[in-house]
């Protein structure tokens, strides 16, 4: 199995106009969401590599962000003055580099050189290497320090650019991003958001089984974020909620995005086999199938069964 | 490889002084140039004497508290957002507690970051090997993309500000708290990568730099008056290393002694070593702390591992006697 430009199909999606009204701009994101799944899926599977579970889980995320939310554009990459997303949990690359492609920062063949010897696509993200990454990310616990270093630069600029980093959940046992919390509520940071995919799951078990995050959002309120809860696959509340910051004034948000490893496809969704597996041919062919029929089922979030 | 002279009389008897007030009033200097320059500390403004800078620019000094890996992460982020960070710390906690932050979010992301290591060494003397700092430069050695000043007095120390201030990419610094003579004139300017020659000599060779340097031109001085001719080349860029200056002491010379207050293994004596061996074997002696250091000032460790000037200068002998 070899990944050629053959599989590098994605359709470059841009941002639709500024004033597009909600359905419109939710329509955009989910057929987005939906091909980024489908390039994601046949870079994983032709790599032979990846992880497939949580880029699944983190795509809508992502999605939102770069399709509707997020002041940047591929003229706009070196703007001082761009929105920031940092990407924290850095093994999710395969979603960044199909997201940075679909939104036209990437060209959408250099995906085809995901994993291979010197491609610039490596398994975590390299911001010298790819336009449109602001930090090397991999090791967890990273991004948000940097997230609150960015928004503490916006703020002595007194600028109104937003900052935004998404984390995994297992990754919030590392204390640096506690540490990071303390000093965005310290200085009032409410143009900075945290946004956790909280799919509950970790490299081998639940979070519940491993080192029990709950009850998150407490412990968010707690460190003087503003805590929103949403299903992180749920594009509407996700634009809702990243579209209207800063939530509380004075205040960082914590967004907890419920989700599911692997969604939407039906023998991966909330299945911890899949954090880093790689689909085989006949599973690769039930996936793609599920998502070119574009039936998504919806999804509770809840507790892994 | 630069040739600078000193003053004469003996190194010894001049007066001393503490490095961080000149740092401190360097980083002032520099933020009045620049605005994108700010502070960034772990609670550590006092240890750092950054006062006079909190003084000056209240905004553009960032205490994260008591949090290592955070006040690198966010140094980074400062970067990102167009800032240059002056991360200023106690050399022990910021190298060790952020090295992944280190190596992850400054280096390897190339953002322009400046790592102050404060009170390196064993400048915290009897509070212990907790608080001693010999590790870092060979940690901060084994990274990429990651330029190791050490400077040796008051005037380097600035000076190699103004040069991490003005150059673009990580750095980082170790800012002495422990008294040191002035060995550099006062138009000293500082060039990474490049050794200075601050004694001529052809029978051996001392690399020094930092809260040694001096000791190691004392040293020189003793064997001067035993007829012995040694070379004392300042090397305050542990990486990268000047290699011609090395290999030119290694053909020249009879041998190479290296004297630092870090680790013995991989620091300065590591990089000359490792120099010497693969381009133009050499005697080699390497002083520093081989160990977890017992109870006692800095003083008195240095000259306990072998570096007081006499030691230094015993070391230098040894290697042109047994050749």
């Amino acid at each position: 199995m070899t990944l050629t430009t053959e599989h590098t199909t994605l359709p470059v999606f841009g941002q639709l106009p500024p004033h597009s009204s909600r359905g419109r701009q939710l329509a955009h994101i989910a057929e987005a969401a939906r091909q980024i799944r489908i390039q994601d899926l046949k870079l994983v599977h032709h790599a032979g590599a990846g992880h497939i579970g949580g880029d699944f889980s983190a795509i809508d995320i992502l999605a939102t962000l770069y399709g509707a939310v997020l002041h940047i554009s591929p003229e706009t990459v070196d703007d001082p003055e761009r929105d920031r997303f940092i990407l924290s949990k850095g093994h999710v690359a395969g979603a960044l580099y199909t997201t940075l492609a679909a939104f036209g920062f990437l060209p959408v063949e250099e995906l085809a050189t995901f994993l291979k010897p010197l491609s610039a696509l490596n398994g975590h993200p390299n911001r010298n290497k790819v336009r449109g990454v602001e930090a090397n990310t991999g090791p967890l616990g990273h991004g948000l320090p940097i997230a609150v270093g960015h928004a503490l630069a916006a703020k002595l600029d007194v600028s109104r650019r937003r900052t935004y980093v998404l984390t995994g959940d297992g990754e919030l046992q590392e204390g640096s991003n506690w540490e990071a919390m303390m000093a965005a509520s310290q200085h009032e940071l409410d143009r900075l958001t945290v946004i956790v995919d909280r799919n509950r799951l970790q490299q081998g078990a639940t979070t519940r089984e491993t080192n029990d995050l709950d009850p998150l959002d407490a412990k968010a309120a707690a460190f003087g974020f503003a805590v929103v809860e949403v299903n992180g696959h749920d594009h509407g509340e996700l634009y809702d909620v990243l579209s209207s910051i800063p939530f509380r004034p004075g205040k960082p948000t914590f967004v907890i995005a419920h989700t599911h490893k692997g969604h939407p496809i039906s023998y991966m969704s909330n299945n911890v086999a899949w954090h880093h597996r790689v689909p085989s041919d006949a599973e690769f062919d039930q996936a793609l199938d599920e998502l070119e029929s574009a039936r998504i089922p919806t999804s509770d979030c809840g507790e892994p069964s | 490889m630069t040739t600078a002279t000193t003053t004469h009389g003996s190194i010894a008897d001049r007066p001393r002084f503490d490095c961080r007030n000149a740092y401190v009033k360097a980083l002032v200097d520099l933020a009045q140039e620049d605005h994108r320059i700010v502070g960034v500390v772990n609670d550590s403004v006092g240890s750092s004497k950054l006062d006079a800078f909190r003084k000056a620019f209240p905004d553009r000094l960032i205490n994260v508290g008591i949090a290592e890996q955070d006040m690198v992460g966010v140094a980074a982020g400062l970067a990102n957002g167009g800032r240059i960070p002056f991360v200023s710390a106690a050399s022990c906690f910021l190298t060790a507690r952020a090295l992944e932050q280190i190596k992850a979010d400054v280096a390897y992301s190339n953002r322009n970051v400046k790592l102050c290591g404060m009170s390196p060494g064993m400048a915290y003397g009897e509070l212990g090997p907790t608080h001693h700092s010999i590790e870092d430069i060979a940690w901060l050695r084994a990274i990429d993309n990651m330029t190791i000043i050490v400077p040796a007095d008051p005037i380097e120390t600035a000076a190699a500000m103004r040069w991490a201030a003005a150059t673009d990419g990580p750095a980082f610094i170790r800012v002495s708290r422990m008294s040191v003579p002035e060995i550099y004139p006062s138009d000293y300017e500082f060039v990474a990568g490049k050794a200075i020659t601050l004694r001529e000599g052809d029978d051996v060779t001392i690399i020094s730099n930092g809260t040694v340097l001096w000791r190691a031109l004392a040293a020189a001085e003793q064997l001067a008056e035993d007829n012995i001719n040694a070379r004392v080349i300042s090397m305050p860029t542990v990486k990268p290393l000047d290699v011609d200056a090395v290999l030119a002491a290694a053909r020249e010379t009879r041998g190479i002694v290296t004297a630092e207050e870090a680790t013995t293994a991989g620091g300065l004596g590591g990089a000359v070593a490792e120099t010497v061996v693969q381009h133009h074997p050499a005697r080699v002696a390497i002083l520093g702390v081989p160990e977890f250091a017992p109870t006692g000032s800095a003083d008195y460790l240095l000259d306990r591992y072998g570096m007081s000037p006499e030691g230094i200068a015993n070391a230098a002998r040894s290697l042109t006697e047994h050749h």
